[in-house]
């Protein structure tokens, strides 16, 4: 039995493969769409979502299985003190896999360890986002056609980010890849991704403060949110908050076929008006995760 | 002169810094190790190399104490096993891949920080830096050992 806690815990040819899997679903949907008849799926989400759990949601549905879980921690048995261990111990006779979505970072790591049924780490903290990772992979290489030779800008919240850690993880695997960083002072990569993952590698990157400049480099700007919740002072996420817009006057800064990418959701840091940019790919991404999840729970329950 | 007599089977730990022989009974557990066993403290003693230091003598089956966790803690201090009245293995004190209950995670919104009976782990990730990050969030751990 195997467990989706990091991009890591893949190997690039499964990833391949996943990716591979994904295109098939998106291309013949009918054919998986009994792949997972009398199989649920609990989502276990400890803290708010809409686009992660209802993709899984969506994923497990398309694929013909049903769903159970709960979504916020004041309606489960947390509220009541209840730990991960045991959650996960009773969710195991209730459902064949679990998607879990957690405040505090290593909660579905602990899970993994006591569980009986796969588990898929829907996102812990500020730590790792492994399925928005496949998402941005998997959009990535259905736009590009591969992986390779391009210079991606990270924007916005880079320490609280989990979806930002988890991508440079999963590229730094990926040949001839350069990563601007862009984000205010605070707000850089935790130390952890810079001394173990890019400098480690050897990798090529720099961090700047100003999208303008940097904006005609890039081959892929991935754009963020300033996440509310992640900070324990609200006057830093007042000041922090509109650091970074992206706005369509930016937009003429940058390369034709320069993709611009969110994991959602969005709150001003792109501006409406960019939507309608070819270049500006979001939505799309958005929808490439249900594939790419469907690929995944697929793949973890054996079906495949 | 303080005068402690040899061991006829287990440990001398020697060339702890002084004062810190009570952080390593603490961390080996020794006050867990029975009756049986005799354990000898030698605190802020004289040391041509040191200056002073500490010692701790063990007399014990040699498989009853890990000793994996001195590495971490100090890998200056030599460690002599002792068996039938001689030194048979001067153990060269390396760092530990784990480290299980030693410390614990600073990160507040670390899983380890409210998950009942959750055992404390480390892993080294750098040998050469010698960092250790929380199994759970890679928090790096940065306290004085």
């Amino acid at each position: 039995m195997r467990h989706l806690m990091s991009p890591l815990d893949l190997s690039r040819a499964e990833l391949e493969q996943l990716m591979d899997l994904a295109d098939d679903i998106k291309l013949h949907p009918d054919v998986y769409s009994e792949k997972c008849h009398g199989k649920k799926l609990a989502t276990c989400f400890y803290e708010p979502s809409t686009r992660t759990r209802l993709s899984f949601e969506a994923a497990m549905l398309n694929l013909g299985g049903s769903v159970l879980g709960f979504s916020s921690a004041d309606s489960s048995s947390a509220a009541k003190g209840e730990s991960v261990s045991d959650t996960i111990r009773v969710i195991s006779s209730y459902a064949d896999i679990c998607a879990m979505r957690h405040p505090k970072e290593g909660a579905p790591l602990v899970a993994s360890q006591r569980s009986l049924i796969p588990v898929i780490n829907a996102g812990d903290g500020g730590h790792q986002h492994p399925t928005q990772t496949l998402t941005d992979l998997f959009t990535i290489r259905s736009l590009r056609g591969e992986i390779k030779d391009l210079t991606i800008g990270l924007c916005g919240d880079l320490k609280f980010g989990r979806t930002v850690h988890s991508l440079i993880n999963a590229l730094v695997r990926y040949p001839g890849i350069k990563f601007v960083l862009i984000s205010p002072e605070e707000l850089r990569v935790p130390e952890y991704i810079r001394e173990d993952v890019l400098d480690k590698n050897g990798f090529e990157y720099k961090e700047v403060d100003s999208l303008d400049n940097v904006m005609g480099e890039l081959d892929i700007l991935y754009m963020t949110r300033v996440q509310r919740e992640r900070f324990f002072n609200e006057e830093d996420y007042i000041r922090l908050k509109d650091f970074f817009i992206l706005t369509k006057e930016k937009m003429h800064l940058a390369k034709k076929d320069m993709m611009v990418l969110h994991p959602l959701p969005r709150v001003n840091e792109i501006a409406v008006d960019v939507d309608d940019d070819p270049r500006a790919m979001y939505f799309e991404q958005a929808r490439n995760g249900v594939f790419i999840r469907m690929a995944l729970i697929l793949t973890l329950l054996e079906l495949v | 002169m303080l005068n402690i007599s040899g061991i006829h089977e287990g440990f001398v730990l020697d060339h702890i810094k002084a004062g810190e022989s009570m952080t390593i009974y603490r961390n080996l557990h020794l006050d867990t190790l029975g009756c049986d066993c005799t354990i000898a403290m030698i605190m802020n003693a004289k040391s041509n190399k040191m200056g002073r230091k500490d010692i701790i003598k063990i007399e014990c089956p040699i498989e009853r104490v890990d000793l994996d966790i001195l590495g971490f803690i100090d890998h200056n201090i030599t460690c002599n096993i002792i068996k039938d009245d001689a030194i048979v293995e001067k153990r060269q004190l390396s760092l530990p891949k784990e480290i299980k209950n030693v410390i614990s995670c600073k990160n507040p919104r670390c899983i380890s920080t409210i998950e009942q009976g959750l055992d404390q782990i480390f892993v080294l990730t750098d040998e050469e830096n010698e960092v250790y990050r929380c199994k759970y969030c890679e928090e790096k751990y940065t306290g004085n050992k």
